[in-house]
């Protein structure tokens, strides 16, 4: 089980502002390890973003997005107190879903 | 073996660009203001433009610092019922009261009664470990640094102990004895020179504005550069994608040195820090930070 995202969402004028922060390896699949055995890629492949039942972002990512990835974005038409929902998918099948209320 | 710690690998390099891409890129034009880095600021006066540009990616970085991922791993460590004798660490006793986190580190290494001897922050650790927790001792030091194979609940722990005194300043006593004889010895420790290199701490970090390729080699002998380097770690290393500990800076200074491994939690260890820590007292602690 991954470990959790830390996610902040904030007011900023009539945008919200939200920064992830995912833990994972993010590994390309062109690095070697000691021995000299390629390390299989593993990497975040999709990011969704929902606030309200919408989705307010959709990414596709490979693997030149480095570890611990750090992700930030604004949207509009939400407000204090609403709930944002960060979901990352890897091409393992591995999955996590974390939330924030914006404040 | 040392590559086993310190993994090489272009793929860094690469996770370092990326990392400036992912924050720089989709953030957009409006990059969000950094959290206040009062060292970071004093630093970015610098008059040289190789320092000032430095100064700029470390600012970029500074929003979404990694770092965060372990404290959260660590508050979860010291809250969690673990050990034989499936305790919390809630108990445990930093200097300042059971349980009290809260700006503790930027007083530590400090002389403890209950076991006698000046422990720093990882050597706390490991005695509340062991007591509280019922650990053995080796099991307790076992893994004090991590690697990608292998996480360290140390350094989790670290971080977030560490990040509870950030704004804190640093105020290391040496009113007992034998505080005072760790300080000797880290200093003696400092200005010995040894090993195939004929080394010291001292070749590197006792003059000014001195580099090694892009990285300050801060004089530690002076206290504005010495609060500046200890109140910046831990930090979170982007060329390694991990989050490294204080402790792990000398271990890894050891081995430029060529030095015998130093020794987790020994009173070396100890004195060492306590010099360095002492040095430094009047910082304002920022950590844990993030480097290049």
């Amino acid at each position: 089980m991954a470990d959790p995202m830390r996610i902040r969402a904030q007011m900023a004028g009539n945008m919200v502002e939200v920064r992830v922060l995912m833990a994972h390896e993010m590994e390309t699949g062109q690095r070697r390890d000691a021995a000299g055995k390629t390390v299989p890629a593993w990497f975040i492949q999709s990011v969704t973003a929902t606030c309200n039942g919408k989705t307010v972002l959709s990414a596709q990512w490979g693997p030149a997005v480095s570890k611990n990835p750090f992700l930030s974005f604004r949207f509009s038409g939400a407000k204090a107190g609403d709930k944002v929902i960060v979901t990352w998918t890897d091409n393992k099948g591995d999955k996590r879903t974390d939330e924030a209320v914006i404040s | 073996m040392y590559r086993t710690k310190t993994p090489t690998s272009a793929k860094w390099l690469t996770a370092a660009a990326t990392f400036g891409l992912i924050a720089v890129g989709v953030a957009g034009a409006q990059v969000p203001a950094a959290k206040a880095a009062p060292a970071a600021v004093a630093a970015a006066k610098s008059s040289d433009p190789t320092v000032r540009e430095i100064e700029k990616y470390r600012e970029a970085l500074a929003d979404g610092n990694p770092a965060d991922l372990w404290e959260a791993r660590g508050e979860d460590l010291w809250k969690r019922k673990r050990g034989p004798k499936n305790a919390s660490l809630e108990k445990c006793d930093l200097g300042l009261g059971e349980g009290v986190v809260k700006g503790a580190y930027a007083k530590l290494p400090r002389y403890f009664e209950d076991t006698d001897r000046v422990q720093d922050l990882e050597s706390r650790l490991v005695t509340c470990m062991v007591m509280l927790q019922g650990f053995s001792y080796d099991q307790a030091k076992r893994a004090p640094f991590g690697s990608p194979e292998n996480k360290s609940d140390m350094e989790a722990l670290v971080a977030y102990v560490t990040a509870n005194s950030r704004g804190s300043r640093m105020s290391v006593s040496l009113s007992h004895p034998k505080e005072k004889e760790a300080y000797a010895i880290g200093k003696k420790m400092f200005f010995h020179r040894g090993g195939p290199h004929d080394f010291s701490c001292a070749t590197c970090h006792a003059q000014d504005n001195i580099r090694i390729r892009l990285q300050d080699l801060p004089n530690l002998t002076k206290q504005e550069p010495a609060q500046r380097a200890y109140t910046s770690w831990p930090a979170y290393r982007v060329s390694q994608g991990e989050l490294r500990s204080f402790q792990w800076r000398l271990f890894d200074c050891f081995r430029q040195q060529r030095f015998p491994e130093l020794d987790f939690t020994s009173e070396g260890s100890v004195a060492l820090t306590t010099f360095l820590a002492r040095n430094a007292n009047g910082g304002i602690f920022n950590a844990p930070a993030i480097k290049r």
